[in-house]
């Protein structure tokens, strides 16, 4: 199980790999980041790209930064394990040093960057309903300059997204966090290094005992992560209780239509849902409080 | 187009021509002859590959050679002094913890790195340091219990 033969470019710019992508586009071209998800793609030859533009080098894409108003600007090669470890992102955003530091394994977190799980747009990704619930920005450079695309409009379709052919995500804006807001995130799997069969995330917001506004997400169940719009409406301008907690999760599994794959069917995947968005729910509310 | 790598292997500077596609677990093991570190799964889920690349723990068939063209690499076969088992290693002898060997290399090379960032690592974290490696064999209790003593070891020898 070997990769098939293709050319390798190493870019040491943004630029040079834009104009690459640019120039020899029309014949397959692959960014290679990580390659936690691509290499193994090219060895199944479920990807067969005739060139690979390896970006890993460019110095200037790795970075955690605060941004002006109390959020934070990622580099998109940033590593999994450079966030969980940033004092910065535990600071700002802890739920993200928690997901970043939960993810896969250690060998994993040393070499996958948090862009390129994004640009992946694999529907089990942990970072996807955590995007989606905090509405993060896509940064995205392309021949025509930078663009921004909030996580709603990014995520497409199954392993696709909003950027283009010639394009290159190369910052993740990560908006400022509300006060009195708890977040929580969690998937079922059984090793704990796997991709989540079921993932969720939960945020809420209180004021008192009343659900000032809440955002909750999963993952694996769609082609991409989706919003839990009914579980959302049940709770918010409530006053919250076990009780109603119980229902709004059990509404999450409502118009979701999962698939049945070698690792769970739909049928346990629909359960699942209200029991990981119960759990995340529960464990947002402690936190808010 | 073959592409002319080298690399700081083990404190040696070795050279290698790879084609593109040739993984940095196949280079070590069939062109600089490093067999220490396995083929396992190929795809990234059994950590038997595990090596440490710029003093990092990865899984070396996830990566292409030529990307480690300039790297520092160690492979299990740099861990062991003159003569002598690295503490690690003796604590995995000594603890029973190897049974067919195949996880062993990996194994190890991630238990030394736990050791290096948490000396006093707990079971849990333990636990969640090997996440990235599968024993066949099932012997993750000696395993853990290897670590555990591997750690006291090497932070006594530094102590």
């Amino acid at each position: 199980m070997r990769p098939a033969e293709f050319e390798y470019h190493e870019s040491r710019t943004v630029e040079e790999a834009l104009s690459f992508l640019q120039l020899r586009g029309d014949e397959g071209v692959k960014v290679l980041a990580g390659g936690l998800s691509l290499v193994p793609m090219m060895k199944l030859r479920l990807a067969q790209p005739a060139h690979l533009v390896d970006i890993t080098k460019i110095p200037t894409l790795s970075y955690i930064e605060e941004s002006g108003n109390g959020g934070l600007r990622i580099g998109a090669l940033t590593t999994y394990a450079a966030v969980s470890g940033s004092e910065l992102v535990q600071k700002r955003c802890p739920i993200l040093a928690e997901v970043t530091g939960i993810l896969g394994d250690p060998q994993i977190r040393n070499v996958g960057t948090i862009g390129g799980n994004i640009s992946n747009a694999d529907p089990a990704s942990d970072i996807g309903p955590m995007a989606l619930a905090l509405d993060v920005e896509m940064g995205i450079a392309g021949p025509q300059g930078r663009r921004t695309v909030k996580a709603a409009d990014f995520y497409v379709d199954l392993f696709t997204t909003a950027l283009d052919a010639g394009e290159l995500l190369v910052e993740i804006v990560i908006p400022p966090l509300p006060s009195q807001t708890g977040f929580s995130y969690t998937k079922l799997n059984q090793r704990r290094a796997d991709m989540g069969i079921v993932n969720a995330f939960s945020s809420v917001t209180l004021d008192g005992d009343i659900v000032k506004d809440v955002k909750v997400t999963v993952g694996a169940v769609a082609a991409t992560p989706v919003r839990a719009l009914q579980t959302e409406k049940i709770l918010k301008g409530n006053v919250l209780t076990d009780e109603l907690i119980v229902e709004a999760a059990n509404a999450a599994a409502d118009g979701i239509k999962p698939e049945t794959d070698v690792h769970a069917t739909a049928e346990y995947r629909t359960e699942m849902v209200k029991v990981l968005v119960k759990r995340t729910l529960t464990q947002a509310v402690k936190r808010a409080r | 187009m073959k592409k002319t790598i080298t690399m700081t292997v083990n404190g040696q500077i070795m050279k290698a021509e790879v084609e593109p596609r040739t993984l940095l677990i196949d280079c070590l093991r069939d062109q600089l002859g490093l067999s220490g570190a396995k083929v396992g799964c190929v795809v990234g889920k059994c950590g038997a590959c595990t090596i440490i690349l710029n003093g990092l723990t990865v899984k070396s068939c996830m990566m292409f050679a030529v990307q480690a063209d300039g790297a520092e690499i160690m492979t299990i076969e740099g861990l062991a002094g003159d003569g002598e088992l690295h503490p690690m290693q003796q604590a995995f002898t000594d603890k029973s913890a190897v049974q067919c060997g195949f996880c062993t290399s990996g194994m190890v090379l991630t238990a030394t790195q736990l050791a290096k960032d948490h000396p006093n690592a707990s079971e849990e974290e333990i636990k969640d340091a090997i996440g990235g490696h599968i024993c066949r064999c099932t012997g993750y209790v000696a395993i853990v219990d290897a670590i555990k003593e591997g750690c006291k070891r090497m932070s006594e020898q530094q102590g």
